[in-house]
This record gives structure tokens, sequence and C-alpha cells, in this order.
């Protein structure tokens, strides 16, 4: 009995503890649009996340949209084959990138480079008190430093699933036409019939709000960090299990209203 | 002026502070010595609002900090500078952004009066010619400097000093406590050091106040702590381990 009694309040606990972290992102999120239309807008700094969150990120995003967009036309190549419709891989892959692939895979390599730096970099600024250092000159960090970080993670998680999901049909199509040998005429012909404007539209909303969800956890978790070099370890890994998992699960809901 | 009456604060079931009263005069330079670990920082981020006590007042010119909201607290915040144990440079920044931070931040000065203001602040450090250097390629000493420079960038009315000799050799801590006179001298401020460093506390305090067990127990001219009869304050002094202090 003690032990059952036991592990209902440890899980009560934690779920607690989850639900106050989630008011606790949901709290900063609030601030975060409150500070981000009272001007001055830094705009340096938001063209500098900007950079960091999108430019650096185009070679990892071009890498795996390329081979995602490959494997789904030879994977689906030899699906079709079994139905003589190989005809359809064009439209299929395209369709996959631009719902789905496109967006998700974008956001989690962003979560991998962009949001675990922006937890390293703001935790290692809270456990060595530039942080401090902000509030002491009378500067609000949420506006120094979570707004930008947000700003870009919203705008270029979107601008990279374009570049995703080009590369990711380009791939596709080299696979497909250049080396299963499908014809190049109905492999573009299929994409145009199959994927309609509001396929893409609704993937880089998607995308939007993944952005923003990797960039409020990163930034979070970063913001609150605490116990030296350990706790910078810590909140990093967190973010980026806690902000793949977010994006993932929100896929789903975001699916389920949007198509 | 800087006064705290009966300021309490705990951190969990630890009580770190437990009704302080003190009273930091005006252009004079006041050190708050005590043990490692025994509130000193704590009580200092209570000064400039960076925490919020669970009872009693601070009082900077008569304004109860504590009761602030942000945007108060920010205009009174203008008023300070500190210069943090580690000095808290931005990472993202050269030395020259680092130093105008606070200028571009609250005042509508032109780049090129913003460029002589930091050029004279680094100057009054003892520095020159750092502009365009990033913080990771400055040394302990020099990195202090510049936070000294960037504390006083608006020439406040109080600066604060977190611990400023630590971690620095004998040399390096003299030219600080230097600094600190020189500079506190040159542009008149109040100035609050917490320290545990019994050398620079007599070197650069006109008033001492020793923290002990989260109460300040004896207060006064360095020549009144060197006269006391306070055996925990004796103790410290003499950095004996026979003595009420209790060491863990």
């Amino acid at each position: 009995m003690n032990r059952v009694s036991g592990a209902l309040d440890r899980l009560g606990r934690a779920v607690l503890e989850n639900v106050e972290e989630m008011g606790k992102i949901l709290l900063l999120f609030i601030s975060v649009l409150a500070w981000m239309f009272r001007p001055p807008l830094k705009l340096r700094n938001i063209f500098k996340q900007m950079e960091f969150v999108g430019v650096k990120s185009i070679f990892v995003v071009v890498l795996t949209g390329t081979f995602t967009g490959m494997v789904m036309a030879l994977q689906g190549y030899h699906g079709f084959r079994m139905f003589s419709a190989e005809s359809l891989v064009g439209g299929t892959v395209a369709l996959g990138m631009t719902r789905e692939l496109g967006p998700v895979l974008t956001s989690l390599m962003v979560t991998a480079r962009a949001g675990s730096a922006m937890a390293a970099e703001l935790g290692t600024m809270r456990v060595t008190e530039q942080i401090d250092a902000l509030y002491v000159m009378a500067a609000n960090p949420v506006k120094h430093l979570i707004v930008p970080r947000v700003i870009a993670g919203v705008l270029m998680a979107p601008m990279l699933t374009v570049v995703s999901d080009f590369v990711g049909i380009l791939g596709g199509y080299f696979v497909g036409v250049h080396i299963l040998g499908i014809n190049s005429g109905i492999f573009i012909k299929n994409i145009t019939r199959l994927v309609e404007l509001n396929d893409i539209y609704n993937g880089l909303v998607k995308a939007a709000c993944f952005g923003l969800i990797l960039s409020l956890i990163g930034c979070y978790k970063g913001f609150n960090t605490r116990g030296g070099a350990e706790g910078v370890g810590r909140a990093t890994t967190e973010a980026v299990v806690l902000a793949s998992i977010t994006i993932l699960i929100s896929d789903y809901f975001l699916t389920a209203i949007m198509f | 002026m800087i006064k705290l009456i009966d300021l309490h604060k705990s951190f969990g079931k630890q009580k770190v502070l437990v009704g302080i009263d003190l009273q930091i005069e005006e252009a004079k330079t006041t050190v708050i010595i005590g043990r490692s670990g025994g509130g000193k920082s704590v009580l200092l981020k209570h000064i400039i609002g960076l925490l919020r006590p669970d009872r009693g007042q601070v009082l900077v010119d008569g304004t109860d900090i504590a009761k602030l909201g942000d945007r108060d607290l920010n205009e009174i915040r203008k008023k300070f500078g500190m210069l943090f144990q580690e000095a808290a440079l931005f990472d993202s920044m050269t030395v020259g952004e680092n130093v105008a931070f606070p200028l571009r931040e609250h005042t509508r000065m032109k780049e090129k009066e913003i460029r002589e203001t930091v050029a004279d602040r680094l100057r009054s450090v003892g520095l020159t010619g750092v502009e365009e250097k990033m913080p990771s390629e400055l040394s302990g000493g020099m990195r202090k400097r510049v936070g000294l420079a960037r504390a006083i960038a608006m020439r406040p009315q109080i600066v604060l000093f977190d611990e400023p000799t630590t971690g620095l050799d004998p040399v390096m801590t003299e030219a600080i406590n230097r600094l600190i006179i020189d500079t506190q001298k040159k542009f008149n401020f109040t100035c609050v050091v917490i320290s545990h460093d019994i050398q620079s506390i007599f070197e650069i305090g006109d008033r001492i106040a020793m923290l002990y067990e989260g109460k300040i127990i004896e207060y006064g001219t360095p020549e009144e702590l060197r006269a006391s009869r306070n055996p925990v304050t004796v103790q410290f002094l003499s950095g004996s381990i026979d003595g009420p202090i209790r060491i863990m």
C-alpha cells in the first residue's frame, strides 16, 4: 500500500511540476509578446539572431532535406511499383515534404543546432551574472535576449522549410528520374496535380509554430539555469528534449486542425 | 543615501538575513565584511533590487525599492553601477560595446560622444586602446577594470562592488584597491564593497560593517573595528580558527 501511495505521490508531483513549467513558459510567451512591440526595436540583435538561426542552419537543413526527399522517392518507388503506380512518386515526395517532413525535420534540426545554443548561451549568461548585469543596468533581459531569438525562430523556421521542401523535391526528382527511370514530365505533372498551395502554406504555418516552440523553450531553459557548468549542460539537454517532444506532439494536433 | 531597515530573507528553510539594519553614508566607501556564503552577496542584491526581501525596507534616497514595480525600480537603478565578482561582461560584445551599453540604452548621445565617453571611462580605469578587444581576450584584472568602466559609464551616484579582489594576485589586488579609491574620489560616488579580503578592507573602507549569522553585528570606522572587542570580529580579522565562528 505504501509503495502504491509513494508511486502516486511521485506521479502527482511530476504532473504538478510539468503543469507549473508549462505555465511559466506561457507567462514567458506573454512577456515576449508584451516586449516585442515596445520600442525601440533591437533590429541589430534580431538580424544577428536571424543569421544565426537561419543562415547558419542552411547547410544542415539542405543536407537532411535532400536525403529525406531521396529516400522517400526510393521507398515510394518500391511500394508503388507493386501497383504499377510509379508515376505517383513525385507527387508523394512533394506532398510528404511540404506537409510533414519539411517543417518537422527542419524544426528538429534547428532545435538541435540553434535551440540548444540558445539554452547554452542564456544559461552561461545566467551563471556568469550577465543577466543580472542587464537588470542592474535597467535593461530588460526579455527584450534584449529573448525577443530577438523568438522572432528569429518564428521567421526563419518557415524560410528554412521552404529550402527543405525545395531540395527534398529536388532530391526525390534526382532519384526518381535519373536513378529509377521515372519519366521526368510525369514526375513533375504529378507534383502539380497533387500538391495544392494550401499544403505548402499550412506546412509553413506549422514551421512558424515549431520555430516559436523551439526558441521559447530554448530561451526558457537557458534563462532559468541554476548551478554552474553542470546546470548549463542540463538546461541544454532539457531544452532539446522538451522542444523536440513538444514539436512532435503539437505536429499531430496542428495537422488534425489544418488538413 | 541607502538605508536598510529590519531586512529579512530566507531561501526555503535557510534563513540568510535576519533583521539587517544598516545606514550607508553618502560619498563614502562602506565595506561589508563577513564569512564566505554568509549572505553578503544576498545583501548587496537587495540594495539594487535583484532580490526582494521577505520583510523589511530598502530605502534609496527615501524610496522603498522593495515595493516598487519594474518600471520605477529601473529608474532607481539608473543611479547605480555595479561591478560583479567576475565582471559579468557581455561575451558577445567588444569591450567598447560593453562600456557603451548603458549609454546606448539610456541616453540619446551621438556615436561620437559615446566613443569619447567610453575612451574616457576606460582611461579612468587605466586602459587605452582596448575598445575592439573581446572580453575573452582579457586577463582577470583587465576584465574587472572594464567592468568598473562600464559601472561608472553613466556617472552613477552609487557603485556596488561584489568581492572586487577575489581571485586576483596581490599586485593586481592592490591595483584594483587603488582604482576603487581613485575612481571614488574622482566621481565622488557612494561606494558599497563586499569583501573578505582583510588587507583591502582597511585600505579602501571609510566605514566597515560586519555581517554575521544574518545580522550586522558591528559597524564603525576601520580604527573602531581594529579596536573592537567583539570576539567574532576579533576572530574574523585575525583569521584565527579558535573562537565563536563555527567552521563547517
